[in-house]
C-alpha cells in the first residue's frame, strides 16, 4: 500500500447553541509515503478539522461521516479511524500518526522536563526502561537539532527559546517514528527567521525519515517552500487538488486564484509609493512657492529609549533602545520587527499608553516625556489608534456605532451615541459598511468586518496621525487584503500620518513609504520600501527579507539557497 | 456561513439584538439554552424557587392561623399537639401552629434574602470595580479589609453585628435588618472579591485600552466599559449567594439570635426551640422547618448550579447532531438527546 491516509466522502458536523454546523462536507484525499500535504485554506474552511479527523481528535460535539483509513507503520494493514473505540485510536495515536500543535509555549506541560514529556509517548506505547527512555529522547532531541542534548534533556520548556520548543514538540511527535505526522499551522506562532528554520527540520523529516507529513497552514509562502501535493479547502470542502508546481504556477479554481491574487508580495506597493511621494513633493513645493515653511513632523523620536522595570533588585528591561525616527505629515512609516523587537512598545508610547523612560519623543509637538494625562487628552483627538485584535478591542455588549461614536461623545463633538448616528453612518459608509451594521454587536461581524469598523472608529475625528497595530495579523489572507486596500484608500482621502506596525515585510511594504526595521529594541535599518528591502545592508535586514517565504516554488527553492548562504555567512564570521 | 458559525449564545456576549424582549432575560435565556439533565436541574430549581416566593407572597390567605396566634375561637391550641385536622402539622411546644408558621417563615426568608443581597451587590460592586480599576495603595487596604472579614467565622460576625444591631430587642423589621446586614457584612467581600479579579482582567482588554486611547475619563471607562462586562457572573453568585443567607439566617435563629416568635415566624428559630422534642418522639415540629429551609436553599442552588454550568460553554450540553442511519458514529452518546429535539438546519 503506498497511501498512508486515505479519507473518503468525510463529513463533520458539530452540535453549537444556534444548531447544527457542518464544518466538513464530502472531502475526500489521499497522502503519499514520504510527501507533504498541504491543507491550506480560511479560518473556518474546516482544514484543521479534517486534519484532527486523521487521529480521532474532535470534541465530543462532533459527529464524523465517512471513512479515514489510516496505513499501520508497518504497512500490514489499515485501520478506519472513525469507527476506532477510543482505546484502539490511542493504540494508533503516537505509533502510526502524531501531532505538531501551533503554539509551542502551550504544547509542552511547564512542570516537567522535556525528557520527561518526551519519553511520555514511549512509556505510553509498551514498557521502556528509564534509561533506555533517556538515551532514545536524547537521541531524538539530537536528530531535531537541539545542541548539547545531554544536558539539555534535564530542562524545562521555559529555558528553550520558542523555535526550541517547537522542534521538542516535533521530537515528541517523532519519537515512535510514526509513518505520519499531522502539523497544525507549525509556523504561525514563530517569527520569520524561526520559521524557515522549523520549515527546514520538517523537510528533513520527509527525506531523512521518510515521514509523511499533513501541514495545515493558510500561509502560501510556507506552503510554496514546504509542499509535494496541494489541497485547497473552502467552506468545508475541496475545491482543487494539485502539485504544488501546478497550483502555483496555472490555478484552476477561481477560490485558488483569489487566494493566490491576495497574498502580498514585496515590491507590489512601489507604484504607490511612488504616486504619494510625487503628491507630497508636489505639496512642498506648492508650499515653498507661497513662502511658507516646511511643516513640522507629526512625530519625531530622538535617542527614544523605554524601560520596564524589574523586580526589586533586579535590573529592568530595556524594550526600546536609542531609536531615532520621524514621521511627516500624510507620511507612512511602516515599523517591522519579530516578536519582542520593541514594535508595539513604541507604538504604544506614540500614544500616551506607555510611559518613555529616556530621549524624546514628540507628538504634534507635544513632548511625551514625562507627560500628564490631562494636558494630553486634547491631542488624543488627533491621533487614531486601530488595535491588532479587532475582536478584542470593541466592547462586546456597545453596538457598532455606540462604539464609533465613543470618541465623539468623549471629545464632546456629540451629546450621545444617538447625536452622533448621522456622522457614524458617513463614517461606517466611508470604510463600506452598510449603515444597518451600526445597530449589530461586535460579535456578530467578521473578523474583517469588525476590523474596518475597528478602522471607522480610528478616523472618526478625523486625526492627523493613525497609529495601527498589526491591524491585519489577525484577519485571513483575502480580508487582509481588502483592509490594506481601505487603509490605503482611506490615508489617500483623509491624508493623515501613519504608524504601520507590522511584522509582515510585504504587508508593510505594500503600504509604508519608508520602512523602518527594529530588532532587540534597536533600529537596525531605515529607508523607503526599495531601499530597505532591494539593498538592505544590515545583516538582520538581510536575513528577515530571506527569511520571508515567496508564494511561489520555483523562485522559494532558490531563495532557500540564498539564505542558506546568509546564515553560513553570519555563522562564520 | 461566517456568521452563522458564531454561536448565537456565546457566555460573554449578548444574544443578538432581535431576540425577544423574554429571550435576554438573564433566566428565561438559560432556560431556552438548556437541554436533558441541565434543563431538568433547572426546571426543578425554578419550580422550588416559585413556590417558594409564591408562598411567601400569599402567604396571609394560605396559613389559617397568624404566626404568634396561641388561640382560637374554641380555645388555646395546646403545646406538642400532633397532626390532627384543625392543625395539620400540630402544634409546637410553646403553643403555636406549626403549618402557620413554616407558611409565615417562607416570608421572613424572602424579606431576608432581598434585604441581604440587595444591601451587599452594591457595596460590593462599587468597591470592586473602584479597586480594581483604580489599584494602588486603596487596592491593598480594602482587599486586607476584606480577607480579614473573612478571616472571622461568618456566624460569628453575624451574632455580634445582630446583637450590635438590634441592641436586643426584637421587632420584624429590626429582627430582619439584623440578620440582613450581618449577613450582608460576611457577603461584601464576596461581591468585591469577584468584581475586582473580573475588573482587573477587563482592565487588560484592548477596549478598555482603546477607550483609553480616545481620551476617555476614569468613571466613563469604569461605568461604561468596564462595570455591564465585569457583572456577567453575577446572577450566579447572587443565587447561591441567596441560599447561603437563608443558611445564615436559620444558623442566627437557632442560635437564638433572630427574631421574637411574637414579631416573625421563623424557621431556625423552631427549630431551635424543637431540640428537646426531638427526644421524646415529637418529630413534627422539628421536621417541617427543617424541610422547609431544605427545599427552600435546595431549590435556589439548583438555579445557580445550573446558571453556572450553563453559562460555561464548555459544560454546557447541547443537541446532539441526529446522526443518519446509515452512518456509524464515533461517540455513541448521540442517543442521549432528548428524543423531541428537532435538529435546526441553519444552513
Amino acid at each position: 500500500m503506498n497511501d498512508v491516509v486515505e479519507i473518503t466522502d468525510l463529513s463533520i458536523s458539530f452540535a453549537t447553541d444556534g444548531g447544527t454546523v457542518r464544518a466538513v462536507g464530502g472531502v475526500s484525499l489521499t497522502v503519499r509515503k514520504g510527501e507533504v500535504l498541504a491543507i491550506v485554506g480560511e479560518s473556518g474552511s474546516g482544514k484543521s478539522v479534517t486534519a484532527k479527523s486523521i487521529l480521532g481528535l474532535l470534541p465530543e460535539t462532533a459527529t464524523t461521516e465517512g471513512a479515514v483509513l489510516l496505513a499501520s507503520r508497518d504497512g500490514s494493514h489499515a485501520n478506519d479511524i472513525v469507527s476506532l473505540s477510543p482505546s484502539q485510536l490511542r493504540e494508533v495515536r503516537g505509533t502510526d500518526v502524531s501531532m505538531v500543535f501551533q503554539e509551542p509555549s502551550t504544547a509542552l506541560n511547564p512542570v516537567f522536563t522535556v525528557g520527561w514529556q518526551i519519553a511520555e509517548g514511549l512509556r505510553a506505547h509498551g514498557t521502556v526502561s528509564k534509561a533506555e527512555a533517556r538515551r532514545e529522547a536524547i537521541e531524538i532531541l539530537r536528530k531535531v537539532g537541539i545542541p548539547e542534548p545531554e544536558v539539555r534533556v534535564d530542562h524545562y520548556p521555559h529555558q528553550f527559546s520558542g523555535g526550541q520548543k517547537q522542534r521538542i514538540v516535533i521530537a515528541a511527535a517523532l519519537v515512535l517514528n510514526p509513518g505520519l505526522i499531522v502539523a497544525d499551522e507549525p509556523t504561525t506562532a514563530l517569527d520569520v527567521t524561526v520559521q524557515a528554520e522549523i520549515l527546514d527540520l520538517l523537510r528533513r523529516l520527509r527525506d531523512e525519515f521518510g515521514t509523511a507529513i499533513v501541514l495545515i497552514t493558510h500561509n502560501m509562502g510556507v506552503v510554496a517552500d514546504l509542499a509535494d501535493r496541494v489541497v485547497v479547502m473552502y467552506e468545508g470542502m475541496v475545491v482543487e487538488e494539485a502539485d504544488v508546481k501546478t497550483l502555483f504556477a496555472s490555478p484552476q479554481d477561481p477560490y485558488t486564484r483569489r487566494l493566490l491574487d491576495a497574498v502580498p508580495r514585496i515590491g507590489q506597493g512601489r507604484v504607490h509609493t511612488a504616486e504619494r511621494e510625487a503628491a507630497r513633493a508636489g505639496a512642498r513645493a506648492a508650499r515653498a512657492a507661497e513662502g511658507e515653511s516646511a511643516l513640522a513632523p507629526v512625530v519625531e523620536a530622538s535617542h527614544l529609549t523605554i524601560d520596564y522595570p524589574g523586580r526589586f533588585g533586579r535590573k529592568g528591561f530595556r524594550a526600546v533602545d536609542d531609536v531615532s525616527f520621524r514621521i511627516a505629515p500624510g507620511e507612512v512609516l511602516g515599523l517591522v520587527g519579530e516578536s519582542g523587537s520593541g514594535k508595539t512598545t513604541i507604538g504604544r508610547a506614540l500614544g500616551g499608553l506607555t510611559r518613555i523612560t529616556g530621549g524624546s519623543l514628540t507628538v504634534h509637538g507635544f513632548e511625551m516625556l514625562g507627560f500628564s494625562e490631562r494636558r494630553f487628552k486634547p491631542l488624543r483627538a488627533d491621533i487614531g489608534f486601530v488595535f491588532q485584535d479587532p475582536a478584542a478591542s470593541f466592547n462586546p455588549l456597545l453596538t457598532i456605532a455606540d462604539a464609533v461614536a465613543e470618541p465623539l461623545v468623549i471629545h464632546g463633538r456629540a451629546e450621545s451615541p444617538r447625536d452622533a448616528r448621522k456622522r457614524v453612518d458617513e463614517l461606517l459608509e466611508a470604510v463600506q459598511l452598510p449603515r444597518s451594521f451600526g445597530d449589530r454587536f461586535p460579535h456578530e461581524l467578521s473578523g474583517g468586518q469588525r476590523q474596518r469598523a475597528s478602522l471607522a472608529r480610528g478616523i472618526a475625528l478625523e486625526p492627523s496621525l493613525l497609529i495601527a497595530d498589526e491591524p491585519t495579523s489577525a484577519l485571513d489572507v483575502s480580508v487582509q487584503a481588502r483592509v490594506l486596500e481601505l487603509f490605503a484608500e482611506l490615508q489617500r482621502a483623509f491624508g493623515f500620518a501613519a504608524l504601520f506596525i507590522s511584522h509582515d515585510l510585504a504587508v508593510v511594504d505594500l503600504l509604508a513609504d519608508r520602512i523602518a526595521v527594529l530588532y532587540r529594541g534597536r533600529l537596525v535599518e531605515e529607508g523607503t520600501g526599495a531601499e530597505v528591502l532591494d539593498h538592505p545592508t544590515d545583516p538582520y535586514t538581510r536575513r528577515l527579507i530571506a527569511s520571508l517565504p515567496v508564494p511561489d516554488p520555483v523562485e522559494q527553492a532558490a531563495r532557500r539557497a540564498e539564505l542558506a548562504s546568509i546564515q553560513a555567512d553570519s555563522r562564520g564570521r | 456561513m461566517a456568521t452563522e458559525l458564531v454561536p448565537s449564545g456565546h457566555p460573554t456576549t449578548l444574544p443578538p439584538a432581535n431576540g425577544s424582549f423574554w429571550g435576554r432575560l438573564p433566566v428565561l435565556k438559560q432556560l431556552r439554552q438548556s437541554v436533558g439533565l441541565q434543563r431538568g436541574m433547572l426546571v426543578a430549581g425554578l419550580a422550588i424557587t416559585a413556590l417558594f416566593l409564591l408562598v411567601a407572597a400569599f402567604a396571609p390567605l394560605i396559613a389559617p392561623y397568624g404566626f404568634a396566634q396561641l388561640r382560637d375561637d374554641s380555645g388555646p391550641f395546646g403545646a406538642q399537639q400532633p397532626p390532627s385536622a384543625t392543625h395539620i402539622m400540630g402544634t409546637t411546644v410553646g403553643g403555636y401552629d406549626v403549618f402557620s408558621r413554616v407558611i409565615w417563615g417562607t416570608q421572613t426568608a424572602v424579606l431576608v434574602i432581598v434585604v441581604a443581597v440587595v444591601f451587599s451587590i452594591f457595596i460590593g460592586i462599587l468597591l470592586g470595580l473602584v479597586s480594581g480599576y483604580i489599584g494602588g495603595w486603596l487596592d491593598r487596604v480594602l482587599v486586607v479589609i476584606g480577607d480579614a472579614v473573612y478571616a472571622f467565622p461568618s456566624l460569628l460576625l453575624a451574632i455580634v453585628l445582630s446583637i450590635v444591631i438590634s441592641g436586643g430587642q426584637s421587632s420584624l423589621w429590626g429582627g430582619i435588618f439584623a440578620a440582613a446586614l450581618s449577613i450582608t457584612v460576611v457577603f461584601i467581600p464576596q461581591y468585591y472579591r469577584v468584581i475586582r479579579a473580573e475588573t482587573i482582567r477587563i482592565k487588560a482588554e484592548p477596549y478598555v485600552e482603546s477607550a483609553k486611547m480616545l481620551g476617555a475619563s476614569a468613571p466613563r471607562i469604569m461605568f461604561r466599559h468596564v462595570l455591564r462586562n465585569a457583572t456577567r457572573t453575577l446572577p450566579i453568585i447572587f443565587t447561591l449567594n441567596s441560599s447561603e443567607a437563608l443558611l445564615t439566617l436559620a444558623g442566627l435563629g437557632f442560635l437564638g439570635f433572630g427574631i421574637e416568635p411574637t414579631a416573625a415566624a421563623e424557621w431556625g428559630y423552631d427549630l431551635n426551640k424543637a431540640l428537646s422534642d426531638v427526644t421524646s418522639g415529637i418529630w413534627w415540629t422539628a421536621l417541617y422547618p427543617g424541610l422547609a429551609i431544605v427545599l427552600a436553599v435546595l431549590g435556589i442552588t439548583l438555579v445557580g448550579e445550573s446558571l453556572n454550568d450553563l453559562a460555561d460553554p464548555r459544560l454546557r450540553a447541547r443537541r446532539r447532531v441526529k446522526a443518519r442511519a446509515t452512518t456509524a458514529t464515533t461517540t455513541a452518546t448521540a442517543a442521549a438527546a432528548a428524543p423531541d429535539t428537532t435538529t435546526e438546519e441553519k444552513s
